[in-house]
């Protein structure tokens, strides 16, 4: 094993910038236009390693979520938590009046 | 042209479970900005979700209540978006494995027509908390307090045709949830806020015509509003040839109209995988079964019963068990009184307009139910008329006491003895000779009619407290 | 006294030899005097750690006899502790000072242990070789010109250079057995679920885990006796009974069987790397194991499949750090999305950058089904591996690294090459499984890691044949001569 990670055959053509900036919209990340080449060039690189998995055969295998093989407790319905307001908005930038400040949002 | 309407419905219904879905904290309405926001519902960093048993069993209990499938694996997502009442920038919800599943649910239109509208999914999921935009300084305060409250998102299928079968759907969803007690179903509080998805195309056609999302309608009357409104603002846009655009709007109760909403224009991508923090929910038949075994009567069977055993109309049984408080209120003026028949009469016709007119809920009533029987009480012993006892509602309503004390110190007591009613008859005949006159002359048919003539005065005279019967029989002896 | 094992200190404070408040103190002046060499630190709690270790004496005065009552030790600054900053290695936690304890921590404030500080660590987790903290790189002390692995690569560097007698890390790749291999320390990932995730910065939930690293297995038991068990606040935390994992070191390791999975040595393997593997296999072989070839067929799809589902967990994770309700916040944000977009931009380091854009990528919509799909399909495959091999052995053995230590700065601008050191590690957390670095001698002065992998919920397996090892071995008492690079 490990076979260096090359670019199998394409199955997706490599990421376009304009993926890349949508992306960056998704996830409300600026990027700075001077770097969106470069950023687009490393991760079109990792995709075209990830790629690899397309070559896999997978008809039939259940996907996995989770390595453990349990099922979600169940917690009571009891009140636990007690107001800590004072504690948590101490470390936060902006509050006024017990509320977190953002700029204006418009629906 | 002629349009169907197409209209699908989405109700997110907060459920009455003491804490949040995934944290400790209460979901009790009211309190101060965000001192029901623990460090889970703050997302601090590290903190995790552990998932609420009673919301579960409540979801579970509205499947039963369907008889909707019950997932017996259900899984959790993630909705990905950035908001800032979303504090984790996603929304744990249910996305390919929802708690409960196909189902389906009547109604009962106002003109008796039944509609069986198809359930698609019901989900668990969190509520999100509240931005609110008054005066800082042109900035937006966010409140975390609402944030995490379980919501069960019911969803049906684009089977509703009108605002009116909307609206059906939705008192009849009401009134099934807060039978079940799953829901305390306030929807001033925004216990029950509905989104609305509508299109329009030609008569006759098969084919979806493109929708539009209304969002967040949180009254009966709003949404048959908004209903009205998105139908001619779609109709007039194709009607002058254009296309309705898919895009979610808002309906502005101040305005009275839908607008485009702008934080929603560009378009999203939820990215919805399996939350990783929490593994697949399984539930076995002992625990659906020991939610059976808890399940109330639900409305449809309460009504067939009062049909069935009280007697009731169709209509009086639908009005009278359509909530579960007034059912209750009804049944116990009935144990008490023993009469089904008055007691639905006094319940839909005095009770309901005072608390119309007063802007009451059932809860606050003056008049409680044992109280209400008592005056019916009065009523079938012939102590007061049916005229007085409105009377003697109205100073209960004010506050006087119990119908009794009322009747005994406004002395409305029936008069019912024979000496001093033949008294009043004998007075009413010697006044009015003329009115006899014609009695005598007339033919059987015109009698009955003057004869109502003599008993009006009688009950004049009387202050309306000669029993009714009693003088009938009276005035037919002595005027034959 | 730093030169002595958990193990030791533990006794020699039990017979009053020193007292915590000295032994804290004796910390405190190594790091002051090393650290400025290794920045394996990034916050040094004095004052805190003199009051927990004078807590300590007068519950030892009291005859209170419980492991690790007055051992000081460091946690990775991935954990949430009260009052004290929890950065995760970034801008944008740099002045995050949480009112709340992680599990872990909270448990080992309970043992009575004395916390020395937090340690260096790969931005959020997300590296190889700690050259992603917004701290700048800790060094290696065994060579500081070369990193010391990532991402618990502080903790790592503060235990081989005894700065810290223990410390906590966590894994989700590799990040407490490639730094623990670097730096020539015993670390230990557990089974998943094994140890609560509350209060330690996510990653990726699903791979997460913490651990304890230490110089030898049996302080590694004695830490991990310490964290493991079940949580009521963490949904993934496992119901599985503990054992004292430090109750079957001394067992006998005659009829064990230790798979060797072909492709843990195939050409990618360091020569020399592999040669003090082989040696240290046959240690084990000569107290009675036996080895068996064994194959892992997927092992090469570790890679992409990790690259896909931990950056789309992570790309969620880290959605909430937003300039909200905690974190850094951009200065003067115009609107709210110059808010979110801008803080995150400059909060945000570019690795972790561009581990939420391929996250997001992944999870996109017209791409789910090909890339986070398709990986957790392979994931189980991966998975079904270890489960068929460990029907024939009781635990795997490798290399926990293709070689040893590289230069600082040698990957940093290829981030592909810097995944690739992962190779022999992703897999284990793929599948969930406990997977353990034990120091298996050295390579031109650079220590090497051999790689131990259990069956789920076997870390007691692990532990006592690591131990058996160290018995037979000295690697892991070798000490650095820690110097300024020339």
């Amino acid at each position: 094993m490990t076979t260096p990670p090359t670019a199998p055959p394409a199955t997706h053509a490599a990421v376009q910038q304009d993926e890349i900036e949508k992306m960056a919209e998704l996830a409300r990340i600026r990027i700075a236009d001077h770097q969106i080449g470069e950023v687009t060039e490393r991760i079109a690189d990792i995709l075209a390693m990830v790629d690899q998995l397309q070559a896999v055969d997978t008809a039939g295998v259940e996907a996995m979520a989770n390595p453990l093989d349990a099922v979600q407790r169940l917690r009571p319905d009891i009140v636990t938590e007690g107001d800590q307001r004072e504690v948590f908005q101490a470390i936060a930038p902006a509050v006024e009046n017990g509320l977190y400040l953002v700029p204006k949002v418009i629906d | 042209m002629r349009w169907d309407v197409v209209i699908g419905l989405e109700v997110h219904l907060q459920l009455a479970t003491a804490s949040k879905i995934f944290s400790g904290a209460s979901t009790h309405f009211g309190a101060a900005p965000n001192t029901q926001a623990c460090a889970v519902d703050l997302a601090m960093p590290g903190m995790l979700p552990v998932l609420n048993e009673q919301a579960v069993r409540y979801a579970v209990m509205f499947g039963l209540g369907i008889g909707a499938e019950i997932g017996m694996r259900s899984v959790f997502d993630r909705k990905n978006y950035f908001y800032p009442d979303s504090p984790k920038g996603y929304q744990i919800s249910q996305f390919q494995e929802p708690v409960v599943g196909r189902g389906s649910f009547e109604i009962t239109l106002e003109d008796g027509t039944v509609r069986h509208i198809g359930i698609t999914r019901a989900h668990l999921e969190e509520d999100a908390g509240k931005s609110l935009h008054e005066d800082f300084h042109g900035q937006t305060g966010i409140d975390l307090n609402r944030a995490g409250t379980p919501l069960l998102e019911i969803v049906t299928d684009p089977d509703l045709r009108s605002a009116e079968e909307a609206v059906a759907y939705l008192k009849t969803l009401h009134s099934l949830v807060t039978y079940l007690g799953i829901s305390d179903g306030n929807m001033a509080e925004g216990s029950m806020r509905c989104d609305v998805n509508l299109s329009l195309r030609p008569a006759g056609s098969q084919e979806l015509g493109t929708r539009t999302e209304i969002k967040n309608v949180n009254s009966f009357r709003f949404v048959e509003k908004a209903i009205h409104h998105e139908i001619e603002r779609q109709a007039d846009i194709l009607e002058n040839g254009g296309r309705v655009i898919q895009e979610t709007r808002l309906y502005d109760a101040d305005r009275d109209e839908t607008r485009a909403m702008r934080s929603k224009e560009v378009a999203n991508d939820y990215r919805y995988f399996p939350e990783p923090d929490l593994l697949p929910v399984i539930i076995d038949e002992a625990f659906v079964d020991s939610i059976r075994a808890t399940l109330p009567e639900l409305p449809r069977e309460r009504r067939q019963r009062f049909v069935d055993i009280y007697g009731l109309s169709h209509y009086d049984a639908t009005v009278l068990s359509a909530n579960r408080a007034l059912a209750d209120y009804y049944e116990a003026v009935v144990s008490d009184c023993g009469d089904p028949k008055i007691a639905a009469n006094w319940v839909q016709g005095e009770l309901l307009g005072q608390l119309n007119r007063s802007e009451l809920a059932l809860a606050d009533s003056p008049v409680s139910a044992p109280a209400l029987a008592g005056l019916i009480r009065r009523i079938l012993d012939n102590s007061i008329s049916g005229k007085i006892a409105k009377q003697v509602f109205e100073a209960m309503w004010a506050g006087e006491g119990d119908a009794d004390r009322i009747i005994e110190a406004r002395g409305l007591q029936q008069v019912s003895d024979s000496g001093a009613l033949e008294t009043m008859v004998d007075e009413v005949i010697s006044a009015n000779p003329e009115q006899l006159a014609q009695y005598l002359a007339a033919d059987e048919a015109k009698r009955k009619k003057l004869l109502g003539f003599f008993v009006g005065q009688v009950m004049k005279v009387s202050k309306g407290q000669a029993n009714p019967q009693m003088v009938n029989e009276l005035l037919a002896r002595k005027l034959s | 006294m730093h030169t002595q094992t958990v193990a030791e200190l533990a006794r020699q404070l039990r017979e009053k030899q020193f007292s915590s408040v000295e032994l804290t103190r004796s910390y405190l002046d190594r790091i002051q005097a090393l650290d400025g060499v290794l920045n394996s630190f990034v916050t040094i709690d004095e004052s805190g750690a003199l009051a927990a270790a004078a807590a300590a004496d007068a519950r030892l005065a009291k005859g209170d006899t419980a492991p690790l009552l007055g051992i000081p030790l460091a946690h990775k600054d991935i954990f949430c502790t009260r009052g004290l900053r929890s950065s995760c290695g970034s801008r944008m936690l740099d002045n995050f000072v949480p009112p709340y304890d992680a599990t872990v921590v909270a448990r080992l404030r309970t043992a009575g242990t004395v916390m020395l500080g937090k340690t260096n660590m790969d931005e959020f987790a997300m590296g190889s070789s700690n050259e992603t903290s917004f701290y700048g790189p800790s060094q290696n002390p065994w060579d500081t010109s070369r990193v010391p692995g990532g991402s618990s690569g502080g903790s790592a560097a503060a235990v081989a250079a005894m700065l810290a007698p223990m410390a906590t890390g966590t894994d989700t790749g590799g990040s407490i057995r490639q730094p623990a291999a670097f730096c020539g320390i015993t670390g230990l990932k557990p089974t998943y679920g094994r140890v609560s995730r509350l209060g330690m910065v996510a990653f990726a939930s699903s791979l997460d885990q913490a651990g304890p690293m230490a110089r030898n297995a049996e302080d590694c038991a004695l830490l991990l006796n310490a964290i493991a068990g079940v949580d009521p606040l963490d949904s993934t935390s496992a119901e599985e009974p503990v054992p004292d994992f430090t109750a079957t070191l001394e067992r006998p390791l005659a009829g064990l069987r230790i798979g060797l999975p072909r492709e843990y040595f195939g050409s990618g393997l360091d020569d020399a790397t592999g040669t003090r593997i082989h040696a240290a296999l046959a240690l084990l072989e000569q107290q009675g194991a036996t080895l068996v070839d064994v194959s892992l067929p997927h092992t090469g799809l570790s890679i992409p499949t990790y690259y896909i589902i931990a950056p789309a967990e992570a790309s969620t994770n880290l959605s909430r750090f937003d300039g909200v309700r905690y974190g850094y916040r951009c200065e003067n944000p115009a609107d709210l999305h110059d808010l979110y977009t801008r803080s995150r931009e400059e909060g945000f380091g570019d690795e972790v950058k561009r581990r939420i854009l391929v996250g997001t990528y992944a999870l996109s919509a017209g791409y789910y089904d090909a890339y986070y799909k398709k990986a957790q399909q392979v994931r189980r495959l991966i998975r079904q591996d270890f489960v068929d091999c460990f029907r024939e052995v009781d635990i795997i053995a490798g290399p926990t690294t293709p070689g040893p230590a590289f230069a600082l700065g040698a990957k940093t601008s290829d981030p592909l090459s810097m995944y690739l050191e992962d190779v022999y590690t992703l897999a284990v957390n793929l599948a969930g499984l406990p997977g353990m670095s034990v120091p298996a001698g050295f390579s031109n002065g650079l220590p090497v890691g051999l790689q131990l992998i259990g069956g789920h919920f076997d870390e007691a397996r692990l532990l006592n044949v690591a131990h058996q090892l160290q018995q037979a071995s000295d690697w892991h008492l070798q000490q650095p001569d820690i110097k300024r690079p020339k």
